[in-house]
C-alpha cells in the first residue's frame, strides 16, 4: 500500500472560480438567482470472482448543474463538457427553458441569511491512496475467506472492493461558496453455497463501508459472515399462511426506517402523497421509537458541512417518543408546508433539490437480537426482503421475504417464498421491543425490531 | 435511427481511434472496444395545476475496455485525452498481464446498421419546451374533469436523444441514433381520510406527435385517474396460495423477472443462475413460447444494434415449454461457445456490458380470455403492476399488483387493495394452465436494473392463468 497526499487545492479555487464566471453570465443572460454544484471524483473497482481477477474498473469524472430563476421561474441543467463555449450555451439553455416554465410563487434559493457560516471538516476524507495490487488482494482475501468458511459455499458471485474520492463546490447568487472533500472504501462479498444432494443453491453478501480506509473490517471477517449467512438460508421452505410476530433484523429494520424516512420527507406531504399526511406533533409509533436525523455525524457515510442549498446541517429529532416531531425539509418544500428548511436540501448535480435523509437512525434499545428472538414463541426472523411492494400514499405494504422460522424462542429452520404484510402506520405502532445493536452499514441505520404481528402469507 | 454518425462529432478521428485500439490490444487480449456516447436528455414536470420544473443535461464520452479470457479492464472518461487512453490502456493490459501492446488490430469497417427501427428526423427530436408545458396542462385537465376526487396530478415528460459509436478490435465501427421518451402521470384520489394513487403513463423511441396521435396523451390522464378512483373502493387482498389471472400486456413483467433474469447468459456462465444447466428441459408448460426480441420497431426495448454493435435479434428462449437459448453479450457468448444474441447493453459511457433484455414476451396462445376468468372458482384477477424483482441464486421473484381484483366463482368482483405475488422461477411457468389469444405489449414505461445500471425494456403477455402461486394480502 502506498500513501501519498493529493494536492487538489488548486482544483477547489479552479472550481470556485468557473462556478463565479457562470453565475455572472447567469446573471448578465436576466438570471435574478442562481446556484451552481461542481463535482469531481475518482472511482476505482476491482471485482475478483472464484479467485481471479473477473473487471477492475478506473475513471476520472467530473460534472456541472445549475439552476437559474428569472422571477419565479426556473430551470436547471447540467453538462461534463467545461469547455468556454460548452458552458455559454449551457447558460443560456438554462435561461431559455427558465423562460417557458410557468411561475411558481414559492421557489427562489433560500435568503442570504441562511446560508452555512461554518463549514466544518467532519473527517470525511481520507488522503489514503491505495495501489492496484492492494485493492485486488483485499477482494481475494474476501472472497477466500468465504469459501474457507465452510465446505457448502461451492460458487460465488464475487467480492467487489471499491475506493473513491471526490470533492463537491456548490455556489449561489448570494455569495455563498462551499466546499468539501469525501472518499468512500468498500468491500463486498457475495458467497453461493449449495445444498449436497439437492444441489439447490443460496446466495447471500456482506459488506462494509467506510469514510477512512484503516476503519474497514477485516477482509476475511466480511467473507466469513457472508458464507455465513449464505449457508444458514440452505433448507429453505415455505410455511403456512399465518398471523404472528416478525422480528426484522438490522438491515430490514433499517428498510423499514427507509420507508419512515421518504413518508417524512416534504416532497410527498406537500404533493399529498404520504400516509404521514397533517401527523405532525400526533402519535405516529410506538413510544419505544426515538428518530434522529444527524448531518454532522463525524466521519458519517450520510455526513455533509451543508446541505444541497448550502445551508447548514444539524441534528433533527425527527420522532421522539412515538410522536412525530418534524419533517425533512429543503427550502421549497418547507415553504410549501409553511416551515422552515431542515437543512436536508439533497442535490444531485443537474437536478434541482430535493429531500434527503443525511444519518437518519432509530435511537436503539436495551434488548440484544438474541433476547429478542428468544421473546417469540412462533414467528418470524426477517433477514431479506424483496420488491417494491410498498404504496407511500396509504402505508400498504406487502413484501417478499425470507429469512427464519423461530420456534419457542429459537432459530428453527430457514424459511423462503413468503410474503410479509400489513400498513406502514400500524406496524410502527406495533414495535414492541427494539435491540441495541445499531450499526451503521449506510446513511440510514436501525437496530433489530420486532413488530407483534404482520400477516405471513405461504402455503 | 440510423444514421452514420461520424467520430468527430465526439472530438475524436477515425485513426486516433484506431491507434487507442492498438494500444489496448495487448498480447492476451481476446477483444476490446471504445463505446463514444453522447446524450441529452430533457424533462418538464408539472404538480399541482402548474409545470413548475424544466431540466436539461447533456452528458458526453468514452467507455475502453479489453477483455483477456474472463477478465474485463474497463475505464471511461468524460474527455478523450491521451492521457485518459494511456490509463485504459493500462488498466487493460493489467487484467492481461502483458508488458505492451504487440499485435495490430484490423483497420475497422464504418457501417450502419441494416435497418432502422425508430426512423425520426432529427427535427423531430426536438419539442420546443412550450409543446411539452401545453401537453401536461391538457393532461392535468383531463384527470381533473374524470373525477372531481381526483386532488392531484403529477406528470413529467421526458426525452432522451442518444448518438452512439462503437469501434471494436474485430473490426467493424458502426453508429446509431437512439431517441427515447416517456410520458408518465400519477394521480391521486381523496374522498374523505381514503387517499390512493393511481398510475399510468407510455413512451418509445417515438416522437412528440406520439403522445397526441388520437389524444393519446389524455387517454393516459385518464387512466391515471380511473386507477385511483377504483382504489379508493378496494378492499383488502387476500394471503395465501391461489389461482390469479394476469391480464395481457405490463403484466409480462412476470416473465421479465420470473425468467428472463435468470437466463442471462453471465450468471449461467458463472453457475449461479437456477437455470444453470436447464437448456433443453422443460421449465414452463407447452403452452408457453417466449421471446426477447430487440426488433420491433418504435419499441422502448428495440434497438438496431447493441452496446456490441452486433444487430439485436429475436431469440426464442422458452419454445412450447422448453428451456432453449440463454441471451448473450459477446464476453459470454465466447466463453460459454453459444450463439451471440445482440444483447449485450450499458446503461452509458461509464458503465460496463452486460447480457441484458430488450422486449420479452408470451406469444399468444388459443384460450378466449373470457373463459380463462370463467375457469377460476376463487382466485385474482391481476391488471396492473409496479415493480418486480428476483433473487437469481434461488430463483424467487416478486411483483407488486397495482391493480387488483377478486375472482368470484368465474365472475370479476371487487378491487383488492396492492399485494406482492410470490413465486419460484424455473416453477412458475409449468402452473400456466391456459394462455389467451390476446397478446399485448406493454405501452413503453419499463425500466430494467441489473448491478446498479438502469437500461429500457419492454414486456408483453396474453393473457394468461397461473394455477396456484403465493399472494401476499393481509386478509385470510
Amino acid at each position: 500500500m502506498s500513501k501519498k497526499s493529493l494536492s487538489p487545492s488548486q482544483t477547489a479555487n479552479g472550481f470556485a472560480q468557473l462556478a463565479a464566471d457562470v453565475l455572472a453570465r447567469a446573471k448578465s443572460c436576466g438570471a435574478t438567482e442562481a446556484d451552481i454544484v461542481v463535482a469531481d471524483g475518482e472511482t476505482f473497482s476491482v471485482q475478483v470472482r472464484v479467485g481471479a481477477v473477473d473487471r477492475l474498473t478506473k475513471a476520472r469524472e467530473k460534472r456541472l448543474g445549475l439552476r437559474v430563476f428569472i422571477g419565479k421561474r426556473s430551470a436547471t441543467t447540467s453538462t461534463s463538457d467545461f469547455s468556454q463555449d460548452s458552458l455559454e450555451r449551457l447558460v443560456a439553455d438554462t435561461c431559455t427553458l427558465a423562460g417557458a416554465v410557468v411561475e411558481d410563487e414559492v421557489s427562489g434559493l433560500p435568503d442570504a441569511v441562511q446560508m452555512a457560516t461554518d463549514q466544518p471538516s467532519l473527517d470525511l476524507y481520507d488522503e489514503t491512496v491505495l495501489d492496484t495490487e492492494t485493492q485486488i488482494d483485499w477482494a481475494k482475501r474476501g472472497e477466500a475467506a468465504a469459501f474457507a468458511a465452510d465446505s457448502r459455499v461451492t460458487n460465488s458471485e464475487g467480492a467487489e472492493f471499491d475506493s473513491s474520492s471526490g470533492r463537491v463546490v456548490l455556489a449561489n447568487s448570494h455569495g455563498f461558496v462551499g466546499s468539501y472533500k469525501s472518499s468512500n472504501f468498500s468491500l463486498s462479498v457475495s458467497p453461493i453455497a449449495t445444498e449436497s444432494g439437492t444441489g439447490a443453491m443460496q446466495r447471500d453478501a456482506w459488506y462494509e463501508v467506510q469514510r477512512k480506509f484503516a476503519r474497514l473490517a477485516s477482509a476475511e471477517s466480511i467473507g466469513q459472515e457472508a458464507a455465513r449467512r449464505a449457508v444458514r438460508r440452505l433448507g429453505a421452505r415455505k410455511v403456512a399462511t399465518k398471523r404472528v410476530p416478525v422480528v426484522f433484523d438490522q438491515e430490514t429494520a433499517g428498510s423499514l426506517l427507509a420507508n419512515l424516512c421518504s413518508a417524512v420527507s416534504g416532497y410527498g406531504l406537500y404533493k399529498r402523497a404520504s400516509f404521514l399526511l397533517d401527523k405532525l406533533s400526533q402519535t405516529i409509533a410506538s413510544d419505544l421509537i426515538t428518530v434522529h436525523d444527524d448531518g454532522r455525524m463525524v466521519g458519517g457515510l450520510g455526513s455533509r458541512p451543508f446541505d444541497g442549498e448550502g445551508l447548514a446541517t444539524r441534528k433533527n429529532t425527527i420522532v421522539e417518543r412515538g410522536v412525530l416531531k418534524s419533517y425533512l425539509l429543503d427550502t421549497y418544500s418547507g415553504k410549501k408546508l409553511g416551515l422552515p428548511s431542515t437543512g436536508n436540501a439533497s442535490r444531485s448535480v443537474g437536478e434541482s433539490p430535493s429531500v434527503g435523509p443525511t444519518n437518519f437512525y432509530l435511537v436503539p434499545g436495551m434488548k440484544s437480537a438474541q433476547e429478542i428472538i428468544a421473546s417469540v414463541k412462533d414467528g418470524l426472523y426477517v433477514t431479506e426482503l424483496i420488491g417494491f411492494g410498498i404504496n407511500m400514499v396509504t402505508g400498504d405494504y406487502s413484501r417478499g421475504a425470507s429469512g427464519f422460522w423461530i420456534e419457542n424462542g429459537e432459530l428453527a429452520y430457514p424459511v423462503e417464498e413468503i410474503t410479509i404484510a400489513g400498513n406502514l402506520k400500524q406496524m410502527f405502532k406495533d414495535i414492541e421491543v427494539i435491540g441495541s445493536d445499531l450499526v451503521f452499514r449506510g446513511r440510514i441505520a436501525s437496530p433489530t425490531l420486532k413488530i407483534s404481528e404482520m400477516m405471513v402469507a405461504g402455503n | 435511427m440510423s444514421e452514420l454518425v461520424q467520430l468527430t462529432k465526439f472530438g475524436v478521428t477515425e485513426l486516433e481511434a484506431q491507434h487507442a485500439l492498438d494500444r489496448l490490444t495487448v498480447r492476451d487480449v481476446d477483444y476490446a472496444d471504445l463505446y463514444f456516447e453522447s446524450r441529452t436528455s430533457e424533462s418538464v414536470s408539472m404538480e399541482e395545476g402548474i409545470v413548475k420544473r424544466a431540466a436539461k443535461s447533456i452528458s458526453q464520452g468514452v467507455g475502453v475496455r479489453a477483455t483477456s479470457g474472463e477478465k474485463t479492464g474497463f475505464a471511461y472518461s468524460d474527455e478523450l485525452t491521451k492521457k485518459n487512453l494511456e490509463i485504459a490502456a493500462d488498466t487493460a493490459r493489467y487484467i492481461a498481464n502483458s508488458p505492451k501492446g504487440d499485435a495490430p488490430v484490423p483497420v475497422p469497417t464504418r457501417r450502419r446498421p441494416t435497418r432502422d427501427l425508430y426512423p425520426m428526423e432529427r427535427a423531430k427530436a426536438e419539442v420546443a419546451t412550450g409543446d411539452r408545458v401545453a401537453l401536461l396542462n391538457e393532461i392535468d385537465a383531463e384527470a381533473r374533469r374524470y373525477d372531481p376526487r381526483i386532488k392531484n396530478v403529477m406528470a413529467s415528460f421526458n426525452t432522451e436523444y442518444k448518438l452512439v459509436a462503437v469501434a471494436t478490435s474485430d473490426g467493424t465501427l458502426v453508429s446509431d441514433v437512439q431517441p427515447l421518451s416517456r410520458l408518465q402521470i400519477t394521480c391521486i384520489a381523496e374522498d374523505h381520510d381514503n387517499r390512493q394513487v393511481g398510475s399510468f403513463g407510455g413512451g418509445g423511441r417515438v416522437a412528440f406527435e406520439f403522445y397526441r396521435e388520437g389524444d393519446r396523451h389524455l387517454g393516459y390522464a385518464r387512466e391515471a385517474a380511473r386507477e385511483a378512483i377504483l382504489n379508493l373502493s378496494a378492499v383488502d387482498a387476500p394471503a395465501g396460495v391461489m389461482p390469479v389471472v394476469l391480464a395481457g400486456g405490463w403484466p409480462g413483467i412476470l416473465l421479465h423477472e420470473a425468467i428472463g433474469h435468470g437466463l442471462e447468459a453471465d450468471f449461467n456462465r458463472k453457475k449461479t443462475s437456477a437455470f444453470s444447466s436447464l437448456i433443453g428441459k422443460r421449465v414452463a408448460s407447452e403452452v408457453c413460447t417466449i421471446v426477447d426480441d430487440g426488433t420491433l420497431p418504435f419499441r422502448r426495448g428495440s434497438l438496431n444494434m447493441d452496446d456490441e454493435g452486433t444487430p439485436t435479434g429475436c431469440t426464442t428462449l422458452i419454445e412450447k415449454g422448453i428451456l432453449r437459448r440463454y441471451i448473450t453479450d459477446k464476453l459470454n457468448a465466447r466463453l460459454m461457445g453459444i450463439p451471440l444474441t445482440g444483447n449485450g447493453r450499458r446503461e452509458n459511457y461509464q458503465s460496463v456490458v452486460l447480457p441484458r433484455m430488450t422486449n420479452t414476451f408470451m406469444l399468444a396462445g388459443e384460450s378466449d380470455p373470457q373463459d380463462i376468468i370463467r375457469s377460476v372458482k376463487n382466485g385474482l384477477y391481476a391488471v396492473s403492476f409496479g415493480g418486480g424483482q428476483v433473487d437469481i441464486t434461488n430463483g424467487k421473484f416478486v411483483f407488486s399488483a397495482s391493480e387488483a381484483y377478486l375472482i368470484e366463482n368465474g365472475q370479476i368482483t371487487k378491487p383488492v387493495k396492492g399485494a406482492t405475488l410470490i413465486g419460484n422461477g424455473p416453477e412458475i411457468l409449468t402452473k400456466v394452465s391456459m394462455v389467451g389469444h390476446d397478446l399485448k405489449l406493454d405501452n413503453g414505461i419499463g425500466t430494467c436494473g441489473k448491478d446498479g445500471q438502469s437500461v429500457p425494456v419492454g414486456v408483453g403477455l396474453p393473457t394468461i392463468k397461473i394455477d396456484e402461486i403465493t399472494v401476499g394480502g393481509t386478509r385470510s
